[in-house]
């Protein structure tokens, strides 16, 4: 089959690789019908994440057609239409049982382990298309996957939707959702959303849906700005705009209740900070630049909540910590625990109160998609979403 | 159950996580101080006495541990272990079970004369939060000299508390899930090998 192979930085390349395979009962096979790049890809793209190998297969958001099923496989048929949750996760574990699926204790090899359980303390769960610290399993960009714990992660997609309104299901919406809920948003609340990429939109979006009083977002790209105006948040340029101050004129001199950092670890902007973590990681003095999350800490309200979905991968410097116990301010942060938020995602999708398909400003053959990584990273403001279509010619 | 109160020196943590552990006071049988000690704990959320009966019968134990070849059960409590080394050698050894407390705790050693003498011990309680079993497992091993040394090193590859505890990994994904995750090209994981 066809695929996006990584080879090295800034060097993706569609090749021919060999179509998987059922190797475990409750896996399954999907015949890819749709595939986006990821903001995420552009880390592994830029290779800011450690643990990639020439050759991987690259891609986490997909959806398809359900062509094979392993034998322990009693819920997912031939011929239903899926989408994938990035997250691999087993549903049996302590933590699956707790629906923290992105922690799930079995999805990555005992084999891959150990670098993570180094860094971290304990090991990740696993995810596609993603490093081998997250299982090295193949990802979505590709004309076929093979999807483990298939009985547990795809939801199957009624018949008549078309793609475009439900393939973010695999990692944005469900992403940009968690950063709101993990606002833990009450009456009255504005909360300030810095990035307007895909997970921001969705998050500003998510915020309103959950009940925030009024939204405020962050960027420098137009386009993006404008996305977020038309979802119906506030919006300021940090390019043209002392992002602080402007909050606090924004909130009479509270600031926002809650701020989400949907930025992560590659953020931009000309502060001192911001220049000096440059070349700190540029010479591995340190491994992420945590501008954004800097801008967070101290914008924030007294007593105030902050959620990360951005992606951080190290260590920081210059992390705000006097801050953050001073004003009394709560984290929460995490990969995304998808299968948890599916079901209630897709009906929202399905009653028509959420929307994703405005994110989508192209749609690549598979064949393109270095092109479309290429772009999605350097043209930022009109490339918002990249979705790719595998052509499936030999089939 | 000799471990429960095998403790260390510095409070309630179990021996094998102790800076100097000291096999002999693990509760191993012909465990002596110059032995190396490996030891990890993992939650399974399966009941004890089925996590028992898996690994009671040492048959089971080639499908989770990749270096183990065969296990033959000689009589009930002696068996003959082959694993596998590196260009088709093999290491043999006979076993024999030195505590056996069904649903609790099974302890085994190598008989005298084994090229690597080990010894090892299982034990399986009741999670006092309900998260099912804990399953410690703790192995003394006679660091081997010589060229069956190299050999048996060349065997754990890595540093054997690494091995002991990906085993335990797979033992408690397989119990656990049904299956071990692989994501071992070229079909459970395409890639587009150089």
């Amino acid at each position: 089959m066809r695929a996006l192979t990584w080879q090295g930085k800034h060097d993706v390349r569609v090749e021919t690789v060999p179509d998987p395979e059922i190797v475990n009962p409750r896996d399954a096979i999907i015949r890819i019908t749709s595939t986006a790049i990821c903001g995420s890809d552009v880390h592994l793209y830029d290779h800011y994440i450690p643990g990639m190998k020439k050759g991987d297969v690259l891609g986490h958001e997909f959806m398809g057609e359900v062509v094979e099923v392993g034998s322990g496989n009693q819920k997912l048929k031939i011929g239903q239409r899926v989408v994938v949750p990035f997250v691999i996760a087993c549903g049996n574990c302590f933590f699956c049982r707790k629906q923290q699926f992105a922690a799930c204790d079995n999805s990555n090899p005992a084999e891959k382990t150990d670098a993570s359980e180094l860094a971290y303390g304990y090991p990740m769960a696993a995810a596609f298309g993603y490093s081998h610290l997250t299982g090295g399993y193949a990802g979505g960009q590709a004309e076929y996957a093979r999807v483990p714990y298939a009985d547990i992660g795809p939801i199957v997609i009624p018949e008549g939707i078309d793609d475009d309104k439900v393939l973010f299901l695999s990692d944005i919406l469900p992403t940009g959702w968690m950063a709101a809920v993990n606002c833990d948003i009450e009456p009255g609340d504005v909360v300030a959303v810095w990035g307007c990429g895909p997970v921001g939109l969705f998050a500003v979006q998510s915020a309103l849906i959950l009940g925030a009083h009024r939204v405020i977002a962050i960027d420098h790209h137009p386009r993006r700005l404008e996305l977020a105006k038309s979802l119906g948040a506030e919006i300021i340029d940090f390019e043209q705009v002392r992002v602080r101050e402007a909050l606090s004129e924004m909130t009479g001199g509270i600031g926002p209740d809650a701020c989400i950092d949907a930025v992560g670890m590659e953020s931009h902007g000309m502060s001192a900070d911001n220049l000096l973590d440059h070349v700190k990681v540029k010479t591995f003095m340190a491994t992420d630049r945590v501008h954004a999350l800097r801008q967070v800490i101290l914008g924030v309200r007294k007593g105030g909540r902050i959620s990360i979905p951005g992606v951080y991968g190290g260590v920081a410097d210059k992390f705000p910590i006097g801050a953050l116990m001073e004003k009394g301010l709560q984290i929460k942060s995490g990969q995304t625990h998808v299968q948890k938020f599916m079901p209630e995602l897709l009906k929202l999708i399905l009653d028509g109160r959420i929307d994703t398909t405005f994110l989508i400003s192209h749609r690549l053959d598979l064949e393109s998609a270095p092109e479309g990584y290429r772009n999605f990273k350097e043209k930022q403001n009109e490339y918002t979403k990249v979705v790719l279509k595998p052509r499936h010619t030999r089939h | 159950m000799a471990n429960r109160t095998s403790r260390t020196r510095g409070g309630d943590a179990p021996l094998s996580s102790a800076r100097n552990p000291n096999p002999a006071a693990a509760g191993l049988p012909e465990a002596d101080a110059d032995e190396v000690l490996v030891g990890r704990t993992v939650t399974i959320n399966r009941p004890r006495q089925e996590l028992y009966d898996f690994w009671r019968d040492f048959r089971n134990l080639p499908t989770f541990m990749e270096n183990i070849e065969d296990v033959t059960i000689l009589d009930g409590n002696r068996s003959h272990w082959v694993v596998t080394g590196p260009a088709d050698s093999t290491v043999e050894w006979d076993s024999v079970i030195t505590e056996d407390v069904p649903g609790e705790c099974i302890a085994w050693s190598s008989v005298a004369g084994a090229s690597v003498p080990n010894s090892g011990r299982i034990e399986f309680r009741d999670s006092s939060n309900g998260r099912g079993t804990e399953v410690t497992v703790t192995i003394a091993y006679e660091p081997p000299a010589g060229s069956v040394g190299k050999l048996f090193a060349r065997i754990f590859r890595r540093e054997p508390n690494i091995q002991a505890r990906h085993e335990l990994r797979r033992f408690k994904q397989l119990m656990e899930t049904g299956e071990i995750p692989t994501s071992e090209p070229p079909f459970a994981a395409p890639r587009d090998e150089e």
